[in-house]
């Protein structure tokens, strides 16, 4: 099947503008009576719930966290572009969705691109009004800095916690939602499966994590902003909860997943010290404007990195990107990385780690300076390593940290599935194959404040809604399923636990879908992958009641997910044969080691329909065309 | 490395909690504290036992969700720093280690280490905000904010709600953690209309959430993984003073 993005005609500069005159309106006196279930309260879901609420929508909102401040964009560092163009440097809005396309590999929707460097600036306007206390000049003008892939300074940020401020800045606007009643928040409450009424999205079966109830809700419109799937490595910058289940419950049911494959490895994170390693931390991509990345010239140089002469050293960034050194691209400063360790210069322990050194910038600009700029960041690494940057350098390594894939939405937003919106890191549609740094906090915030209230309004304009109660059958079958799926897992009893099988498939997946895929492994852990989730639905263990705060059940519940999701991610690598920005396969490459796409024949989203478990799933596509960034090969050098 | 653990179980809310002791061998320096405990926890899986339950999710000190008391002191002995980012090596070879959950009449225990802290969650509802609309925001830069200004409103507005002020404090107050949301806001222009308002709310709320009172012994900053400090105490008492002889407090009398 070809897909339609439902692209609106006309000039790219004007299709948004054209698109909000011709989307239907729903009056206000109407608006309080359609009803919209917002699962996730990052920055994408609690943006929308705040915005939805504001307009007058019936709200509810879905979170498995304690509180829903806790969501993992809490923990982005380094801040969020805008096409501002305060620091005068030549920034617009053309230049915004230049960049974002180009950074993508050329595998994004030209036009929701350029919708994202359109409301950019009015994120950062409407955050300032909330009082997000971004960093200022003296003046007391916003302060701005560089960031990886742009060779200007669009970045806003509030020291390294732009994430959090943006994130308190969302659920402080949707808590007074909460507050005026316009929102009914659950939290601790996990979504299982999503209810599908006739080919429409009508609801969602959760599970109550403190008493282990199984409940429904039914809605006008599902609205999933659940984030990523970077978690499938086991080891990523994720938090710990941070799963497929939402999405990939979505896919099972008829939503489309586009492109699996397209996951970014990070390339500044502190490196893995063991086996009893829970995640991997993310030292932000900003350290990179001072910081100089190296590894020694020659092969198992075991001296400390300061008795390490300056001739003996090689900086390969700035030797292999002169023009954008040692601020390249997140994918390809990440491969730069593996390629000198793969050539056994790396460093540390394991041998899978580079320096950044930040003895000249301290040289040129003295201590306070970058304390100032980076100190936060210096005292996380201090605690996890017991080393001290200011003395010795950092050292790094790549880790997953991002998944551009994600279920499939035309350019309202909407899935397939009508009434099913997918907004944020968990749909497909802005960062195509690579997501350039500061870009995720712009697209989530864009998705929930400025994209979705619009959209779904017209969706509801134009959608005649039967009346449907939780006590459809479809309901009660989807309930008794996510009964009989726990029961299952209760009863397998035995001996491996969950986290034996997620840390078993996030080797796979590293070893075999991570920095670069080849068909041969791809095929492997085609074949690996199935026969542990086998092995887990034979010899799990899982202790304790269902009907009680039971942190086993619910993660072997999302490993469940993980176990066939990964499969799916595997087909989608292993299909896509050329390389395009994170996906790297070693078969299509330049003789320099740079990713060659294959615009013939691979230039398009694929889509991937669910045809049961352990089958392959059918690959749909939507052709993207490229009037106007042309394609051209991607160059940072 | 040896460590014996004292843990603190409790099935639920309405059972009585106790300590249990376990031994763990092989700990290493490099594991962070949770990842101590996740090995604990396979092994009590493996043995056919409840592991024991804590909160926590992004392990980067950032999302305030970790919430352990460890030897008496909510987020263990390392200053500035979550539990999640406290690390072995901060411990010796044979230590006895003891885990309770943060504790205070307003945060009641769930189940083993987990407690309920939405409490904080009604306070931000009752006024921790600026009631701005997504689309009315003005041009960023119209709005100036001297950089002292900004940069004490980031002091302030980098608490991540974790709880441990209320944990430290033998009075169960939660006056920094509230302290530090209205001063986050006081000291920045876009706040002002709201002020007086916000901080009559927020403090009512404090008190009927079962929260304690100030008496000046801080030990909520010493507790604190961002280092809040209490000078944003201060300023709420001030401004909660001004505030209850304005006529904003009428407001609030006249809507209860």
């Amino acid at each position: 099947m070809i897909l339609d993005g439902k692209v609106p005609s006309g000039h790219i500069t004007e299709k948004w503008d054209k698109h909000r005159f011709e989307m239907k309106l729903v009056s206000p006196a109407n608006k309080r009576k359609y009803k919209i279930l917002v699962i996730g309260t990052g920055l994408a879901g609690a943006s929308a719930a705040a915005s939805l609420a504001e307009l007058g929508y019936q709200v509810e909102v879905f979170t498995y966290h304690d509180s829903p401040r806790r969501a993992h964009s809490i923990a982005a560092q380094g801040g969020i572009n805008a096409a501002k163009n305060y620091p005068n440097d030549g920034d617009s809005i053309w230049r915004l969705f230049y960049d974002t396309v180009k950074g993508g590999d050329f595998r994004a929707r030209e036009s929701n691109v350029y919708r994202l460097a359109q409301v950019s600036n009015n994120i950062i306007d409407q955050c300032v009004a909330q009082g997000v206390p971004f960093a200022r000049e003296y003046s007391g003008y916003l302060a701005n800095r560089s960031f990886g892939g742009a060779q200007l300074s669009r970045t806003f940020y509030a020291r390294g916690q732009t994430g959090q401020q943006l994130l308190l800045g969302a659920y402080s606007a949707m808590m007074r939602q909460v507050g005026l009643k316009n929102i009914i928040l659950h939290t601790r409450t996990e979504m299982l499966d999503l209810v599908v009424i006739n080919g429409i999205a009508r609801g969602i079966v959760t599970r109550n994590l403190l008493t282990g109830k199984i409940e429904s809700f039914v809605g006008d419109a599902v609205v999933l902003a659940t984030g990523g799937y970077s978690n499938v490595f086991f080891l990523s910058t994720n938090a710990q909860a941070c799963n497929v289940t939402a999405t990939y419950r979505a896919y099972k049911r008829g939503a489309f997943f586009a492109n699996p494959a397209f996951t970014q490895i990070h390339p500044t994170c502190i490196p893995q010290s063991g086996e009893h390693q829970s995640k991997l931390t993310l030292m932000s991509e900003s350290l990179r404007n001072d910081g100089r990345v190296w590894v020694p010239k020659n092969p198992g140089d075991k001296r400390k990195p300061t008795d390490i002469p300056e001739e003996e050293r090689d900086y390969f960034l700035e030797r292999m990107y002169p023009s954008y050194g040692n601020l390249a691209p997140r994918d390809i400063a990440s491969r730069a990385a593996k390629r000198v360790c793969d050539e056994g210069r790396g460093v540390g322990p394991t041998g899978n780690g580079v320096y950044l050194d930040f003895s000249d910038a301290i040289k040129r600009l003295g201590k306070k300076v970058i304390e100032e700029r980076y100190g936060n960041l210096f005292e996380m690494y201090e605690r996890i390593t017991g080393d001290n940057p200011y003395e010795t350098p950092m050292m790094i390594y790549p880790a997953p940290h991002y998944t551009m894939g994600g279920l499939w939405v035309d350019y309202n937003l909407m899935s397939n599935l009508p009434g099913l919106h997918v907004i944020g890191e968990a749909n497909f549609s802005d960062h195509g194959a690579n997501r350039l740094g500061a870009s995720a906090l712009m697209q989530g915030l864009a998705d929930g404040y400025f994209i979705l209230p619009y959209t779904i309004g017209h969706y509801f304009a134009t959608t005649k809604l039967e009346k449907v109660t939780t006590d459809h059958p479809e309901f009660k079958k989807c309930e008794e399923e996510v009964k009989e799926r726990i029961n299952k897992i209760m009863s397998i009893k035995g001996k491996k636990t969950p986290t034996q099988f997620h840390r078993e498939l996030g080797k796979i997946m590293w070893n075999y879908c991570g920095m670069s895929r080849n068909e041969e492994g791809l095929k492997k852990a085609l074949d690996l992958v199935p026969q542990l989730r086998e092995e887990f639905w034979n010899n799990l263990t899982v202790v304790g009641e269902e009907g009680d705060l039971n942190i086993v059940l619910e993660k072997a519940l999302r490993v469940a997910d993980f176990l066939e999701f990964a499969e799916l991610m595997l087909w989608d690598a292993l299909e896509r044969n050329e390389s395009c920005g994170g996906h790297f396969r070693e078969e299509h490459q330049y003789p320099d080691g740079e990713a060659k796409r294959d615009d013939e024949n691979f230039c398009h989203v694929a889509a991937w329909e669910y045809t049961g478990v352990g089958n392959k799933p059918i690959r749909h596509i939507e052709p993207l065309t490229f009037e106007y960034v042309p394609l051209t090969i991607r160059s940072y050098k | 490395m040896k460590v014996k653990l004292h843990i603190w179980r409790q099935k639920n809310n309405k059972e009585k909690g106790k300590f249990e002791t376990y031994e763990l061998n092989n700990v290493l320096e490099d594991m962070s504290f949770l990842e101590m405990l996740d090995v604990l926890n396979e092994k009590l899986i493996l043995e056919g036992k409840e592991p024991v339950a804590f909160d926590h999710d992004c392990r980067e000190g950032i999302c305030g969700a970790c919430s352990l008391t460890i030897n008496g002191i909510p987020h263990g002995p390392e200053k500035a720093t979550t539990t999640c980012q406290l690390h072995m090596r901060k411990f010796k070879d044979g230590d006895e280690i003891w885990i309770e959950p943060f504790r205070a009449k307003a945060f009641p225990i769930i189940k083993d280490l987990v407690v309920d802290r939405s409490a904080f969650d009604r306070i931000i509802q009752a006024g921790g905000f600026i009631s701005v609309n997504t689309g009315q925001a003005p041009e960023a830069n119209s709005i100036l904010v001297p950089k002292q200004n900004a940069d004490n409103a980031m002091d302030a507005a980098q608490c991540i709600g974790c709880g441990a002020c209320v944990a430290a404090c033998p009075n169960g107050a939660a006056m920094l953690f509230v302290g530090a949301k209205v001063s986050h806001f006081a000291y920045l222009p876009q706040g002002q209309p709201e002020r007086k308002l916000r901080v009559l709310k927020m403090v009512e709320q404090m008190q009927k959430e079962g929260f304690g009172n100030c008496s000046n012994l801080y030990e909520c900053e010493a507790a604190c993984p961002k280092e809040i400090s209490v000078r944003f105490i201060a300023l709420m008492n001030r401004d909660y003073l001004k505030a209850s002889c304005s006529e904003e407090k009428l407001e609030v009398i006249n809507n209860e």
